[in-house]
């Protein structure tokens, strides 16, 4: 019995080692091979300090909008009633469903130059696509259902005793959710957060569509990476791609933090 | 409220308070709230899937026929199903021997080894197809190129998949009753017997639905495949890329066309196998 | 199957669950393992069962020396305090499943469950799913499930711990019917005593991972060899160190006859048929009797009564 033990956990190891830290390490090996002074002129090249930033404003937009939404969502569907939670449900996590490409797509067709809203927002002098409102609101929808879908479950279980207490002392519809309700969620509110900015930095598909990839303005890190490559410039793409790597391995630093918090997991 | 006279009646009990969401409690702000939810689920979500499929009908359903049937896109959305198919049950297999292994294992980092499978999930699908190339690319240092082959694809939807079933099945071995194992043990079943005829189908709902968030994800993957696969058509152009292709042409309604029979593919075996998993779970919960 | 436990010690850690135990269980018997929570009779049936190995010692079932054996060779039936229903499976396939392992034919098979569920009342069930069953049902499958391939011995870990009071009532009378009709050596666990004395020919009082002692439940209430058994297997008064007293050994009297000491009650319970006294003796010692409805009436007790007392012998351990 300890045999097969030994050799089914050689296999997935084995697995995990082929397919996730060989690359990774790789990756890293790859970087730094001719010492750290190459990665940092890579990293600090102007275009690619400007799409990290470019990358940050766009998270810093977006995902404060979907926290609440998703915080909102989560309230709707665990302590409202109205007709339609289903449906409400499967529209947040139609995102889970859709390419990120055809997100560009359809984004495109309603906001682009002959998109449903094209002829408005010229006339209006509202640039949405090929521009940073069309790359926020790429990547508010690819991470649109993370803070509902890790909210939601905390809300279901959290009985509604305490708010109910809350209302009979007197306190008002925000006052009850301030101080009741959002601590107690606070824990799954957090980690939606973290999975959704780990999600929007990550974003690529959906950006590269909607952006135009013109570099040193609508460049995003991610889409830094794949020009850099494209120019075969690759300790340039290496490096940006190592910064990225490293704010993933932050990402799973702190979800695995969280994790012990809100004590259960459920698969995304 | 009005208790019946009675000498010496208890006070009256208050009725129940409902209280309705934040959002749905006082007129003004419920309405404001799930307002501009509505507004935001349609500007995000809503509009774009309508225009999508406003686009791909745009040109009746022979153009739309002819757009998906075309050979480039017939090839492109070939490959993307089969490989999809294939990386799925790869994952089913891996995915659930790996979720055993954390769960029932004891091993030096075994936490770091936990923590890791999310990896994909955090990382970049750029980044990922990046780390992939440098191993197992052109400059492999193995001497693994899979670089322009099929096999790259296969790859990179492997890596990305990857946490679904894991993630999946985990908390089910996880919360599963010990007990089941040791009765079918007392019984006279041997090790094989008991996972295959008790511990398998506990995690059968668990794992199809851990299949059916891979399989939509693979299905619209494309960040990782763009440096690895190297795009050519009918041979490593996935419908993803196919689909991109056809949007720096210009080409919108061919685009949506191809759009509209991924996001379908990727909704129906969703929907299929959630059925699937909650029939199964039916008696087992 | 004559079971034997020779000198079996197991610890977890720090915690010794099991302290060179050794008992005896005869052919046909219907023993009780009676202690408190974490007095080892769990581990104990574990360890018989096959799902525990002892850190030392010799388990036998038969002539057979099993203790290393593994669960699935030893031929017992087990009946888990949870039931370990198979939630996937209906009852008829649960049942069914040690004869399935074994490669029985199907008939053979059909033939045998439904006559398992015709035993354990459950005939009508088959095609259900234990998510659809009620406590008391689902013990009866578990049950119905271990026998089915007609074991040697029947273990029972606190089989009736998670059901109401009338359905446990119930589910006792009928285990020990379903023992005369079959005869097959059996061991249950308990922490209830009313439990063990009811259901069981022999006791083996446990506590902390040792056994205090082993007897007929008469033995063990008439001839308790220590304290602990004294105070676990009935109530008792504790008049000092180590003097123990039967409650309904008190004899209450009328003050007027003039024997036995004075006493004031300070408190009359009443309990359906029985009542309980409570009183101060002359001496300020607190104690309680136990009597019948009847006696009670007859001598009107009520609080603040003075009556007398004659207390018997008390019990002394060393």
């Amino acid at each position: 019995m300890s045999f097969s033990k030994l050799g089914v956990r050689t296999l997935a190891l084995g697995y995990l080692a082929l397919l996730l830290a060989a690359p990774v390490a790789m990756i890293f090996y790859r970087t730094f091979e001719h010492g750290i002074a190459p990665v940092w002129d890579a990293v600090s090249a102007p275009n690619a300090v400007r799409a990290f930033w470019l990358s940050i404003e766009i998270v810093a937009i977006a995902v404060p909008l979907n926290t609440a939404f998703g915080v909102g969502v989560a309230l709707l569907l665990e302590r409202g009633s109205f007709r339609g939670k289903a449906l409400l449900g499967m529209l947040v996590d139609l995102p889970f469903a859709i390419s990120p490409v055809v997100v560009g797509l359809a984004l495109v067709l309603v906001y682009g130059k002959t998109g449903w809203f094209g002829d408005w927002l010229i006339g209006h002098g509202i640039q949405v696509i090929f521009s940073v409102p069309g790359m926020v609101l790429a990547t508010a929808v690819v991470s649109l259902p993370f803070v509902v879908r890790e909210t939601a479950p905390v809300l279901r279980e959290l009985s509604t005793d305490a708010e109910q207490a809350a209302a009979t002392l007197g306190a008002g519809a925000w006052q009850t959710f301030r101080r009741i309700t959002l601590p107690a969620i606070r824990w799954g509110v957090v980690y939606g957060v973290v999975l959704t900015t780990a999600r929007a930095l990550g974003e690529f598909g959906a950006v590269s569509v909607v952006s135009g990839r013109i570099e040193g303005q609508t460049q995003t890190l991610p889409l830094y990476v794949q020009g850099q490559f494209e120019n075969f410039n690759i300790t340039g793409a290496y490096a940006s791609a190592v910064v990225l790597a490293l704010l993933a391995l932050a990402t799973l630093v702190a979800m695995n933090l969280l994790t012990r918090r809100t004590r259960r997991r459920e698969a995304i | 409220m009005s208790t019946p006279a009675a000498p010496a009646a208890a006070p009256a009990r208050p009725t129940r308070l409902k209280i309705p969401a934040v959002l749905g409690r006082g007129r003004a702000a419920g309405t404001l709230g799930k307002g501009m939810i509505g507004v935001y689920l349609s500007v995000l979500v809503l509009l774009p899937v309508a225009a999508l499929l406003a686009k791909a009908g745009s040109g009746g359903l022979d153009a739309f026929w002819r757009e998906v049937t075309g050979p480039q896109a017939q090839a492109a959305i070939k490959l993307t199903l089969v490989m999809s198919a294939i990386v799925v049950v790869i994952n089913a297999i891996f995915g659930t021997l790996i979720a055993w292994v954390l769960v029932r294992d004891e091993f030096p980092g075994k936490r770091t080894v936990n923590a890791l499978i999310d990896l994909p999930f955090a990382l970049p699908t750029i980044v990922a197809g990046v780390v992939l190339l440098a191993l197992y690319g052109t400059n492999s240092p193995l001497g693994v190129n899979v670089a322009f082959t099929r096999t790259s694809i296969a790859l990179a939807l492997l890596f990305v998949t990857l946490p679904f079933v894991v993630r999946s099945v985990q908390p089910v071995l996880i919360e599963m009753d010990r007990s089941m194992e040791e009765a079918a043990a007392s019984l006279g079943a041997g090790p094989v017997t008991v996972l295959r005829r008790i511990v398998l189908p506990t995690l059968t709902p668990a794992i199809v639905s851990g299949v059916a968030l891979s399989f939509a994800r693979a299905v619209g993957e494309f960040g990782s495949l763009v440096l690895i696969t190297g795009n050519l058509p009918f041979k490593t152009e996935v419908g993803s890329v196919y689909v991109f292709g056809q949007i720096q042409n210009e080409n919108l309604p061919a685009a949506a066309a191809v759009s509209v029979v991924l996001l379908g593919a990727a909704l129906i075996v969703l929907g299929a196998l959630t059925l699937v998993s909650r029939r199964r779970s039916r008696h087992v919960l | 199957m004559a079971i034997e436990v020779r000198n079996v010690s197991r610890r977890f850690g720090e915690f010794v669950a099991l302290d060179d135990v050794c008992i005896r269980v005869n052919d046909g018997a219907l023993t009780a393992l009676l202690g408190p929570s974490g007095s080892g009779k769990s581990t104990l049936l574990r360890i018989i069962a096959g799902l525990e190995t002892p850190d030392s010692g010799e388990v036998r079932i038969g002539e057979r020396v099993v203790t290393d054996a593994p669960a699935r060779t030893r031929d017992v039936g087990f009946v888990f305090q949870h039931y370990a229903p198979f939630k996937h499976m209906t009852v008829h396939d649960n049942v069914a499943f040690g004869l399935k392992v074994r490669r029985r034919p199907k008939t053979e098979i059909r033939a045998r469950v439904h006559e398992l569920l015709g035993l354990v009342r459950l005939e009508g069930l088959a095609d259900r799913y234990p998510s659809q069953l009620s406590g008391g049902q689902l013990q009866r499958m578990a049950l119905a499930r271990a026998l089915a391939v007609a074991p040697r011995v029947l273990l029972l870990d606190e089989p009736f711990g998670a059901l109401d009071a009338l359905v446990r009532a119930e589910l006792r009378e009928w285990l020990r019917r379903l023992h005369e009709e079959i005869h097959v050596t059996t061991i249950f666990v308990t922490h209830d005593q009313e439990e063990a004395m009811a259901l069981a020919e022999q006791i083996v009082v446990m506590n902390r991972g040792r056994i205090e002692q082993a007897g007929t439940p008469r033995e063990l209430y008439e001839s308790p060899r220590n304290e602990f058994v004294m105070s676990f297997i009935g109530p008792v008064n504790r008049l000092g160190e180590a003097s123990f007293l039967r409650p309904h050994d008190i004899q209450i009297m009328p003050y007027a006859t003039g024997e036995g000491t004075e006493a004031l009650i300070e408190r009359v319970v009443h309990l359906g048929f029985e009542v309980r006294v409570e009183l101060k003796l002359g001496d300020g010692r607190d104690v309680w009797a136990q009597v019948t409805r009847e006696s009670a009436q007859e001598l009107e007790l009520h609080e603040g009564q003075i009556l007398a007392v004659r207390l018997p012998e008390p019990r002394v351990f060393a």
